[in-house]
């Protein structure tokens, strides 16, 4: 299992099947605060990278979720849905957002890595 | 880069884990460790503790001061009891809000409290104004602690014995553990509570007192928003600004008989000329209609609808904006007031808010969303 970061603050963790489990990580959560609405995407629809594909929602501020990679929405996380709180409480495991099954999985291959994200929060 | 301002609290905060953010010009407390939700709903249930010492302090001093405050607000000041506190606004020309505050008459000053983003506006508005009448003294010096929640009078009146004895917009002075204290019984969460004016020397060991007490928690700024939106309360520069007159406001219950057409010192302060006709008076003529009122709205919705939302009719007509809205923590569902044309603004009428590319359908409703709880004796 690999897990990559983006600068945005999303994790995405590659499975062997081609599939991706995509959430926003724990740093996400802890500057957005307690998250109470989350807007997934639907299954089925395709996205480039960078592209808005979903939205966190805290009592605050809301966020936007971009999908890191090019891929299309295998499968959405209905229990985040109802319980949009897993976000904050276990935002690595039962805080995931989506799966996406990935187009070109090359594109994994430029992202950080854990080393390289925890550098970029140290220094931002 | 403008260099945010500290209040005397500020190492407190960061010592107890607070999220710090700039608001009003300051560095403030957002959240402290246990979140938003969390403090929102101990402040409901408990007592929390609100550094709002960025807030700005005044008094207005002489026996002239009353009469002249009243040229800038559309307030009972005059009558106002020795010890006793009232929401107030100022005016312009336009009949725009320039700002809220709260005026406390003491045997021998106006105590004034004005939002700290409007502070040097409104400092620089009363001298203009006023300082040929009376002496406006600012007091940078003071710090201001609100104790706000439902066992608010249980843990300040073991400091303070005898606050109990106040009710809802009350003032008095008082020891807090042999430090002098200004206290009056009032907040800005909808619950019963009390605003604490201290020296900024004796600011932090009042509040670790306080926050000593079993009861109290330290809350941030983003519960008092969400305990003062449930509670229906204006948010200045948000649900009221310069282009909101009071009766579109739904605020002409702080302008009281005596100030109105037909009352004793009717007008005399900025913006009579607009405001008045839209007020009820005493001469029982209908009050000219405004074309815009502030609402409550709710919604069972689960996706916020947050400031600048725009509201729309069934049929897709434009009726307004959001001015504040959140999920409320108490209330658990969507509540967010905001500016509707008066043809929609009966309690019950079915609007949309528009939030990214949906429509919510909410309600207007009553005001407040959670009960106030204002102690009355």
């Amino acid at each position: 299992m690999t897990i990559k970061y983006t600068p945005d603050h999303e994790w995405i963790e590659v499975h062997g099947d081609g599939t991706a489990t995509v959430g926003i990580t724990h740093h996400a959560q802890d500057a957005l605060g307690d998250v109470v609405f989350v807007d997934l995407p639907e299954i089925g629809k395709s996205y480039a990278p960078k592209e808005i594909a979903g939205v966190v929602e805290s009592v605050k501020a809301a966020a936007d979720v971009y999908m890191p990679v090019t891929g299309e929405i295998v499968e959405v996380n209905e229990g985040l849905r109802a319980d949009p709180a897993l976000a904050n409480t276990d935002p690595l495991k039962a805080g995931w957002f989506f799966k996406v099954k990935l187009a070109n999985p090359a594109e994994l291959d430029a992202m950080m890595d854990s080393t390289a994200y925890d550098d970029l929060l140290k220094n931002s | 880069m403008t260099t945010l301002l500290k209040t005397p609290l500020h190492a407190l905060h960061v010592e107890l884990g607070a999220k710090m953010v700039p608001f009003g010009g300051y560095d403030m407390p957002v959240q402290y460790r246990e979140g938003i939700l969390a403090e929102h709903r101990h402040t409901r249930t408990a007592a929390g503790l609100f550094d709002v010492s960025h807030m700005g302090q005044l008094r207005l001093v002489g026996p002239d001061a009353a009469a002249a405050l009243e040229t800038l607000v559309p307030v009972d000041i005059i009558d106002l009891p020795v010890f006793k506190q009232r929401y107030a606004l100022f005016t312009d020309e336009n009949g725009g809000i320039l700002d809220d505050l709260m005026v406390c008459r003491r045997p021998d000053d106006l105590f004034v409290v004005v939002n700290a983003g409007c502070k040097v506006q409104d400092t620089a508005h009363i001298r203009k104004h006023l300082s040929s009448r009376c002496e406006v003294i600012e007091s940078p010096e003071r710090a201001l602690l609100a104790l706000q929640g439902p066992q608010a009078v249980t843990a300040l009146s073991r400091l303070a014995p005898g606050v109990e004895k106040m009710v809802f917009m009350d003032g008095g002075f008082f020891k807090i553990d042999g430090f002098e204290a200004f206290i009056t019984r009032s907040g800005y969460t909808g619950e019963d509570g009390y605003e604490i004016s201290i020296h900024e020397r004796d600011a932090m060991a009042v509040a670790r007192l306080l926050l000593d007490q079993p009861e109290v928690k330290p809350i941030g700024l983003g519960a008092r928003d969400t305990l003062r939106l449930e509670a229906g309360l204006c948010l200045y520069g948000h649900d009221i600004t310069t282009t909101t007159t009071p009766a579109e406001a739904a605020l002409t219950w702080a302008i009281q008989k005596v100030r109105r057409s037909g009352g004793a010192r009717a007008g005399g302060y900025p913006g009579y000329a607009v405001i008045d006709p839209q007020l009820p008076n005493t001469q029982a003529a209908q009050p000219s209609p405004v074309q815009r009122k502030r609402v409550g709205l709710v919604s069972n919705e689960k996706m916020p609808v947050r400031e600048g939302a725009k509201l729309v009719s069934a049929e897709g007509v434009e009726l307004g904006t959001v001015t504040s809205g959140t999920l409320g923590p108490t209330v658990g569902h969507l509540v967010a007031m905001g500016y509707v044309a008066s043809s929609h603004a009966a309690i019950g009428t079915e609007v949309f808010a528009l939030v990214r590319d949906k429509r919510v359908a909410m309600k207007v409703a009553a005001m407040p969303f959670a009960p106030q709880r204002y102690f009355r004796g």
